[in-house]
């Protein structure tokens, strides 16, 4: 099965790569624009899904700090 | 005294952290693939980007086959050091509390910094005076360590915060200025400043010896014992 797995910072913790695209984006005419976060995306193939969030919290993600979601393709 | 030094695909310190730990024992590397410590003493993890860090820094290191014995050894009590990317691989394998983030500004910084001994009772800091001031350099963007604010506040009240930078003179954006954290055992030390960079006069300091030397009494108390 093809999954995707987004991994950002957690909600309270200071991204500054969020900051600085959201002080980018008003120079270049985008108003309105706020809580920016910047995380990563990782795509993967695997044969049981099941072991999906195993996968996420001891290596994808570092759950210290991070939020990860589970998107299976499809859904 | 025998210290070992890890050697991971990608490190970058590890010998000047041998040449650091040869001026007051014997110091040894050790390779991320041997399962083996070869008796050493003491463990160091140094900085560099192990494994090239691709992922998360040190994320990938602490699967690393030594690791687990490191682990092993952590666990009976052995002394371990982590420098910068050894912090960050001993936070990821669960043996520091705590992560580092990327530095607040985006950027790498290189650069001389004071710092502040917390607390002198521990097998890392006991050859410092409480409150004394060191002058280690620090070279790292992913540096700023975080934990949430209860874990923050339970580790200042047990005295687990070894360093801190001095004020105004924090690089990074840690949280509480926080330079340097041990476990609770306080057997296991990560900080991100590089004192194995800060052993000559010729560059400037010598500061950073007192870390190496304050492991080497402590070995040493404990053989007496």
């Amino acid at each position: 099965m093809r999954a995707r797995v987004l991994v950002r910072p957690k909600e309270g913790i200071l991204d500054p790569q969020g900051q600085a695209v959201e002080r980018a984006l008003p120079a270049l005419g985008f108003q309105g624009v706020s809580h920016v976060h910047v995380g990563r995306l990782v795509e993967l193939e695997v044969d049981d899904p099941a072991r999906l969030p195993e996968m996420c919290e001891r290596l994808l993600a570092n759950p210290l700090i991070e939020e990860y979601e589970i998107v299976s393709e499809g859904s | 005294m025998k210290f070992g030094v890890i050697r991971f695909p990608g490190s970058c310190d590890e010998v000047d952290a041998l040449q650091a730990a040869a001026r007051v024992g014997d110091a040894v590397l050790l390779w991320h693939a041997d399962r083996d410590l070869h008796g050493v003493d003491a463990v160091v993890v140094p900085g560099g980007f192990s494994y090239g860090d691709y992922l998360r820094a040190g994320a990938i290191a602490r699967f690393a086959p030594v690791m687990e014995e490191v682990s092993e050894f952590a666990n009976a009590g052995g002394l371990v050091l982590g420098i910068c990317n050894g912090f960050q691989v001993l936070c990821e394998a669960g043996l520091l509390p705590g992560a580092l983030l990327p530095n607040l500004s985006l950027r790498f910084v290189c650069r001389q910094v004071g710092l502040e001994v917390v607390d002198n009772d521990s097998a890392f800091t006991r050859a410092c005076d409480e409150g004394q001031r060191l002058s280690i350099p620090v070279k790292h963007t992913t540096g700023r360590f975080y934990a949430p604010a209860d874990e923050l506040d339970r580790l200042e009240a047990a005295g687990q915060v070894l360093l801190r930078y001095a004020p105004g003179e924090n690089p990074n954006g840690s949280l509480r200025d926080i330079a340097g954290v041990r476990n609770e055992r306080g057997n296991v030390f990560g900080l991100m400043p590089h004192p194995e960079h800060a052993v000559d006069p010729l560059t400037g300091s010598t500061d950073g010896l007192k870390i190496f030397e304050s492991m080497r009494t402590h070995v040493a108390d404990r053989v007496l014992v």
